[in-house]
């Protein structure tokens, strides 16, 4: 496989509350031959707080990025989270306007030429790699495990700002499960939102829509969501106990980042892919792989 | 007979206003109401998005900005994504709130001071410090109770670094931010 360099944005969740989306994310490209080189002294792009403030202001925040890694010698920008990816896309679509580039630079007080291919990994690795192509060097075959598959929102959304897959049903996270041996079940609930950061201050609001996805997951008879967004997975993985206490369920539904589910896959061992930092207890869904017949038995 | 008269509710402006700062053309918003039918926190608004526009549409400025639909939107894009007229509904959302807050307009309080406490922890550190900015959250609304369940959760999976990652520039973002305020 050829080796492309590209400039990481991990975000700042990457660092704290999904540090194992960083952590598997990093091994996937790895073992892919996407090289990762971290923007140096990368700030935060700030997500929805600041484009829910004022959009120059979150413009400048994420040109400091932009600026930075234009001075690197890489293919392009990528993150593993879609709130960064929106934030830095929109960014730099907007900054194609001369009025608007012009009051950026001014704040960022720093040339920014916004013209680096900007995608997420999950983009990145798709067309690094055919799904086919990965399916080749699959030593641990996702063999028995029944999964839906969970994009959140804006990963493919706005379709003019994202400009990847299907903004209503999109199919890459599909493809690449299918190929990593895995049952992939039809989602209805694949693009939907999960209440993202309101969980703080609107509870009920967030246990709604994410309990929601984690019912039809269930009713599905998915073993197990996989997700590629921070913030979907936290509500639906750490929130899972405050859900099924408003809603009265008994969900234990784990919830992977596909980065994680990927790497098992591709031979990397469970402890490597920080499979232990999530909330509801894998293992059981875990033993599946190794086994399929072990499904009977735990039932 | 003598005529009643009807407060004037409408600012002759405010749909111009919110057409310049949005980049977006909402006369072409024909009530279609695809941004409702698909806006999941709908059930939640006390106004919805698509009477929203209309309300834009007719100058309705303290009723728009005093609703609590533009703070509970999760920018989840759905509106945007669906509008028949390319309408880039999200950003107006985006739009409302700017101007809510300058007029001093907040209706969901807690949603502004989170998004508040965010932006003080990037300001000073850089990048977000999760703890600071919940302990800031706590402090501007008194919701110490909030999430007080997961927290050792989080803090038992090393989730949550009790120190923040500082960046090592970080005078040039706290730069950022003092000059967006010059020009605003």
């Amino acid at each position: 496989m050829s080796v492309t360099q590209y400039a990481y944005y991990p975000g700042c969740s990457g660092m704290g509350s999904s540090i194992e989306y960083d952590i598997s994310t990093r091994a996937l490209c790895k073992s892919l031959g996407v090289e990762l080189l971290d923007i140096p002294d990368w700030n935060c792009c700030g997500s929805t707080p600041a484009h829910a403030s004022d959009h120059l202001l979150s413009a400048s925040l994420v040109a400091r990025n932009l600026a930075i890694a234009e001075s690197m010698d890489v293919a392009g920008i990528i993150t593993p989270c879609p709130s960064c990816l929106k934030n830095l896309k929109t960014t730099s679509l907007r900054m194609q306007r001369k009025a608007f580039h012009d009051k950026v630079e001014s704040i960022v007080e720093r040339p920014v030429r916004a013209d680096l291919p900007i995608k997420s990994v999950l983009q990145t690795v798709l067309e690094h790699c055919e799904p086919e192509a990965i399916a080749s060097h699959v030593s641990r075959p996702l063999k028995g495990l029944k999964v839906v598959p969970y994009y959140g929102c804006i990963m493919n959304r706005p379709p003019d700002v994202m400009t990847f897959d299907d903004p209503e049903n999109p199919t890459s996270l599909d493809r690449l499960m299918t190929a990593l041996g895995a049952e992939v079940l039809p989602f209805p609930h694949k693009v939907d939102c999960c209440g993202a950061s309101l969980g703080l201050v609107r509870r009920d609001l967030v246990t709604t829509l994410s309990g929601r996805i984690l019912d039809t997951a269930a009713a599905l008879g998915a073993h197990a969501i996989v997700a590629a967004c921070p913030m979907c997975q936290m509500n639906l993985d750490m929130r899972q106990s405050q859900i099924n206490r408003a809603n009265h369920t008994r969900h234990h539904m784990p919830v992977f980042y596909y980065t994680q589910l990927a790497g098992l896959a591709l031979g990397q061992s469970e402890s490597c892919l920080c499979m232990d930092k999530l909330c509801v207890n894998p293992a059981d869904t875990l033993r599946l792989v190794d086994c399929p017949a072990a499904e009977e038995r735990t039932r | 007979m003598p005529t009643k008269t009807v407060p004037d509710r409408n600012d002759g402006n405010f749909l111009q206003e919110v057409q310049q700062a949005s980049e977006q053309n909402l006369t072409r918003c024909y009530q279609c109401g695809n941004c409702t039918a698909g806006c999941p926190l709908s059930f939640a608004y006390d106004i919805p998005v698509n009477k929203l526009m209309r309300m834009l549409q007719a100058g309705e400025k303290h009723a728009v900005l005093s609703s609590r639909a533009i703070w509970l939107c999760a920018s989840c894009e759905t509106c945007t994504t669906r509008c028949p007229n390319e309408i880039d509904v999200a950003r107006i959302m985006d739009v409302l709130r700017h101007m809510a807050r300058r007029e001093g307009l907040v209706a969901e309080a807690p949603v502004r001071h989170l998004w508040d406490a965010f932006l003080t922890s990037v300001e000073k550190h850089g990048r977000v410090f999760e703890v600071g900015m919940m302990a800031n959250f706590v402090k501007r609304t008194g919701r110490f109770w909030t999430d007080a369940d997961l927290a050792p959760v989080a803090l038992g999976k090393g989730k949550l670094g009790l120190r923040p990652h500082c960046i090592e520039h970080q005078d040039e973002v706290q730069r950022i931010f003092a000059r967006f305020r010059e020009q605003a």
